[in-house]
């Protein structure tokens, strides 16, 4: 049964002529990990900043659990490409920030916020100022911090977009080893194939003007890797790197359509 | 070595970081102009260059020094003076913070409050405030509330400009975070938007400061009883230079002063400022 409903979704910024997004139809269910995947312009964040309540669509209906989506709120936590944390807290306040909105207790929320350090592998660094972490770490308290307020799914925007490619592979990893253990839905937009192809469940491929979803593809990389099958091993397995293949021809496809229909 | 362990460039050992050249730092530099300063003061008024009359030697403003710390001029002692101006700049800058910062956030955050605030502010901040003083003398009196008010009306307006600024240069995604953890919209300006424009109403007080202290000093010369400006000018006219001088020096000393306080306190409260994150 699906969690997040998204009925032919259009969208439109105001004075523009053209739609960002038409007709998108999803659903995201628990168990699931749904990533968008697209070039630039292909409204990948704007479908994202839609289903946070960020901005309204021009038509269609999001519902979380058949309740119409109105404006941000916690039950939709979200993580930020650029942290978005707050440099006049430490990481542990930081991570209990959502709690401390919601009138939690400090003591409650430094449990849980320890709690959540913890499962993204950064404990030790409680005490910590922001800007004295590493943008790996800033992703991960950011992870943490969405985490802490217990929302019903998890929205990644370009989580890992800004992070050398060696930290990337980790965050990838440490995202799959999180999202098995909390259960939590999650939705992630990125522009990176290989990202995209070994952490979805569930793939749908964005292309631009307007933004439309031209393939929808279940895999089950993630759920290989969580069963402990090493990274290198499933980015090397011949199926990987076909379906890798597969979604790149898609999207340079979808390009060169889009360029013949402009020079027409 | 996998392909997983970057080397760090930066702390090789063997390697010497080059040095910039520098003798003498500025900090020293500084401190021998002063010296050098004062030690022509003393030689143009030891050798006689220059009458006591127009500037008397350091010593004797020293030794007069200890004087008005101890008995004092004109009915009240240094300290008083001192208490008097600091507690005028101290009241104006208390309620010109209590009332700016709000009306800064209004501008920043609401349309209609900018559509309305923002003329007024901006048409009497370019006035000197000296220029309305009279005005309010006729309306205040000369008492303590007219010169208060004078500080006042000269410290709001940096503090809330710059607060207006602050606010209005929020990072945007960390208004998003907040209100994607439910942050309602005054929790976003108690949460967000007040410590991120914290640094820069730091630095609207700084400013705010600097033109209210000249502009109290300024109006005690016209118009007080009391006060450094007061003391500075009375002294003025009965010729007595060597007060005329120590009250110069003891206005810019607490303007020094100030400059630093506020500065000290923009590295305790603001930390992250000027840090990349």
């Amino acid at each position: 049964m699906a969690l997040l409903q998204l009925e032919r979704i259009s969208a439109q910024y105001p004075g523009s002529p053209e739609p960002v997004l038409a007709d998108i139809s999803l659903s995201l269910g628990p168990q699931q990990l749904l990533v968008a995947l697209g070039p630039s312009g292909s409204g990948k964040t704007s479908l994202l900043n839609l289903i946070a309540g960020f901005v309204e669509p021009s038509a269609g209906r999001i519902t979380l659990d058949g309740v119409p989506v109105k404006g941000p709120s916690a039950e939709r936590g979200v993580v930020f490409q650029d942290d978005a944390l707050l440099p006049w807290q430490d990481v542990l306040a930081n991570v209990g920030f959502g709690l401390e909105l919601a009138g939690v207790s400090r003591d409650k929320r430094e449990i849980r916020a320890r709690e959540m350090l913890a499962l993204v592998d950064l404990s030790g660094f409680e005490n910590r100022r922001i800007w004295q972490l590493s943008g790996g770490q800033k992703q991960r308290v950011g992870l943490a911090r969405a985490l802490a307020a217990d929302p019903r799914v998890l929205l990644m925007d370009e989580p890992f977009g800004a992070l050398d490619a060696f930290t990337r592979e980790q965050m990838q990893e440490l995202l799959l080893q999180v999202w098995q253990r909390t259960a939590k839905p999650v939705f992630l937009i990125t522009h990176d194939i290989e990202e995209a192809v070994f952490l979805a469940t569930d793939l749908i491929l964005l292309a631009p003007n307007p933004g439309q979803i031209v393939e929808r593809l279940s895999l089950d990389f993630g759920q290989r890797y969580a069963a402990g099958e090493s990274a290198r091993a499933i980015k090397s397995d011949p199926r990987f790197i076909e379906t890798r293949e597969h979604v790149l021809a898609k999207v340079f496809s979808q390009r060169s359509a889009a360029t013949r229909q402009e020079r027409a | 070595m996998s392909s997983y362990e970057i080397p760090a460039v930066t702390a090789k050992p063997g390697l010497k970081v080059v040095p910039v050249r520098r003798s003498v730092s500025t900090r020293w530099i500084s401190v021998l102009t002063l010296f050098a300063l004062v030690f022509i003061w003393w030689a143009v008024t030891a050798t006689g260059m220059i009458e006591p009359l127009f500037l008397p030697p350091p010593s004797a403003v020293l030794q007069k020094g200890w004087l008005l710390a101890t008995t004092g001029y004109m009915d009240s002692t240094l300290w008083q003076h001192l208490g008097a101006s600091l507690s005028r700049i101290g009241l104006g800058l208390g309620f010109a913070v209590l009332t700016a910062v709000p009306v800064g956030i209004a501008i920043g955050h609401n349309r209609i409050a900018r559509g309305v605030l923002d003329p007024l502010i901006e048409f009497y901040r370019p006035i000197p405030p000296l220029a309305y003083l009279p005005l309010i003398v006729i309306w205040c009196g000369i008492g303590e509330l007219s010169k208060v008010l004078l500080i006042y009306l000269a410290i709001f307006a940096p503090i809330a400009i710059a607060t207006a600024t602050g606010v209005r240069t929020v990072d945007p995604a960390k208004l998003r975070a907040a209100q994607s953890l439910g942050a309602t919209r005054a929790q976003l300006i108690r949460h967000v938007i007040l410590p991120s424009a914290l640094p820069d109403i730091l630095t609207g007080v700084r400013i705010g400061l600097g033109v209210g202290w000249s502009t109290l000093v300024a109006a005690e010369l016209i118009a007080a009883t009391s006060g450094l400006g007061f003391m500075v000018q009375s002294a003025a006219q009965f010729l007595v230079t060597d007060v005329v001088v120590l009250g110069i020096l003891v206005i810019a000393l607490i303007a020094f002063a100030m400059e630093m306080g506020l500065r000290a306190l923009q590295r305790k409260l603001v930390p992250w400022h000027g840090q990349a994150h």
